[in-house]
């Protein structure tokens, strides 16, 4: 049972790691994006450290859905996606596994590189810590909201732009939290833990809703 | 005569063909009516003086708003779950009616804003999260129109209309608790006075013209799509009758 989950996830890893090296094109985009932000709103520390977690978080959103397209478009283009809809395990699991290796490959190392990001933003160390936690718990929400517009806009020729459109709406609720929660940890009265654990439950929701959705959708455009 | 006689575009056809005039003219009258009493009977609010009338186009437009977006998670269900054939042309046919509903309801409230909060725009929850409910509509639409094929299209627009049905109450609460989290005391509220009959009779009346004006639209709008799948199926058994030559001169209408 555990044996083909474990070897779907190890070739998803090592496809993403190998080919093309997606999570440190990522990354370099993380970087480019918030060395751009201090030349739009000026070099004032005390205002970047106001609005730095914003910043990565919107930074990372916006890594998270150059990245999505890559979810399952070579997989069509090789044919491995029609094998993987005719192998007969339970498609929803199958997005799943994709997405968490797929989070793994991508989303683990915007994570790895927000603390680093953060010090050019002047961020404190509590706020530090809370971007990155926020982060860590947020991410996954944004890859399995995106696998549902990845499935969506697989058969499109050039679906990336319409992708970014259809999953932002849908993402604004966890960049709401993913802020508040860290911007909670420093300054607002709010406890850091009230929205933290919702942004926790968004993560979740999408666990679910994610995978079921983006395997109908899957379904469809095979047939 | 059930929902699934109406399962034969035919027979649908037919139904539009007997009912439309019928509310046309009925949507004519209460629009006529509601214009009316808007414009000549309701008074002007002490605060707001002539603006207020404002409301009387811009609430129904926001509530039809919600109200189309309920029609087509409805449609979509009947898509994906009954496989109506009908389902998927309502849920096309819907979303550049609620769009333009949302987009009066955006563009009405900014006018009405400017005077009575002195901006075009605040980033307030229930503004907010109409913009989404927007762009959203928008993304539905993009997503029809990059599909060549109708019924693969309603298929996937119908995935990501019911993901969107179950995201929009999370998306409404955490505006919500952004807007408060930001600026509790600064917002203005919408609910002054309580609602006098003489200004809730005209809304009411302009609502249900808002909710005619929609049917009648939304039929219109289903009758030409079956119409437009139509001539596209009548086109593609030409391009394969043709002969092969002739065929291959026209690859988009082979496709």
């Amino acid at each position: 049972m555990s044996g083909w989950i474990s070897s779907l996830f190890r070739r998803e890893l090592q496809l993403a790691t190998r080919a093309g090296g997606s999570a440190l094109v990522g990354v370099l985009f993380f970087l480019a994006v918030v060395t751009v932000i201090p030349f739009g709103v000026g070099p004032d520390l005390n205002l970047l450290g106001r609005i730095g977690p914003a910043i990565l978080w919107i930074g990372a959103l916006l890594a998270t859905l150059l990245g999505l397209d890559r979810l399952f478009q070579a997989d069509r283009d090789d044919g491995s996606l029609d094998l993987l809809l005719m192998a007969g395990r339970p498609l929803e699991l199958v997005v799943l596994i994709k997405c968490l290796a797929h989070w793994v490959a991508t989303g683990l190392p915007l994570v790895a590189a927000a603390p680093v990001l953060a010090i050019f933003l002047n961020l404190e160390p509590v706020a530090i810590g809370a971007v990155t936690l926020t982060l860590l718990a947020g991410t996954p929400a944004l890859t399995f909201i995106g696998a549902i517009g990845a499935s969506l806009t697989v058969t499109l020729r050039r679906g990336g732009l319409l992708l970014a459109v259809l999953v932002v709406p849908l993402a604004i609720p966890v960049l709401i939290f993913g802020v508040s929660a860290a911007d909670a940890a420093v300054s607002d009265p709010v406890p850091f833990l009230t929205p933290f654990l919702i942004l926790c439950a968004l993560t979740l929701i999408a666990g679910v809703i994610g995978p079921i959705a983006s395997a109908a959708a899957l379904r469809f455009s095979a047939d | 005569m059930g929902i699934l006689d109406l399962a034969n575009p035919t027979r649908f056809l037919r139904l539009v063909q007997i009912v439309l005039p019928w509310l046309a003219g009925l949507c004519v009258i209460v629009f006529a009516a509601g214009l009316y009493m808007s414009f000549f009977t309701a008074p002007e609010d002490y605060q707001q003086g002539a603006t207020v009338r404002i409301m009387f186009i811009h609430v129904p437009a926001a509530w039809l708003s919600m109200m189309c977006y309920s029609i087509m998670a409805i449609s979509s269900l009947g898509t994906l779950v009954w496989k109506h054939p009908l389902a998927d042309v309502s849920a096309k046919a819907a979303a550049p009616i609620g769009a333009t509903f949302t987009f009066i309801a955006l563009v009405t409230g900014s006018l009405w804003g400017k005077p009575m909060w002195g901006t075009y725009w605040v980033w307030d929850a229930r503004l907010t999260s109409v913009l989404v409910l927007f762009i959203m509509y928008l993304g539905l639409m993009a997503l029809w129109r990059t599909m060549e094929d109708p019924i693969k299209a309603g298929k996937a627009a119908a995935i990501l209309t019911l993901v969107g049905a179950v995201n929009l109450p999370v998306i409404k609460f955490s505006v919500n608790w952004w807007n408060t989290l930001h600026q509790p005391a600064s917002v203005v509220r919408m609910d002054g006075p309580t609602i006098h009959p003489t200004i809730l009779i005209p809304l009411l009346v302009m609502a249900a013209a808002f909710t005619l004006l929609f049917f009648v639209l939304h039929l219109m709008a289903m009758r030409n799509e079956i119409l437009r799948r139509r001539l596209r199926a009548m086109r593609l058994k030409a391009a394969a009758q043709a002969r092969p030559a002739s065929a291959a001169l026209s690859p988009q209408a082979a496709e």
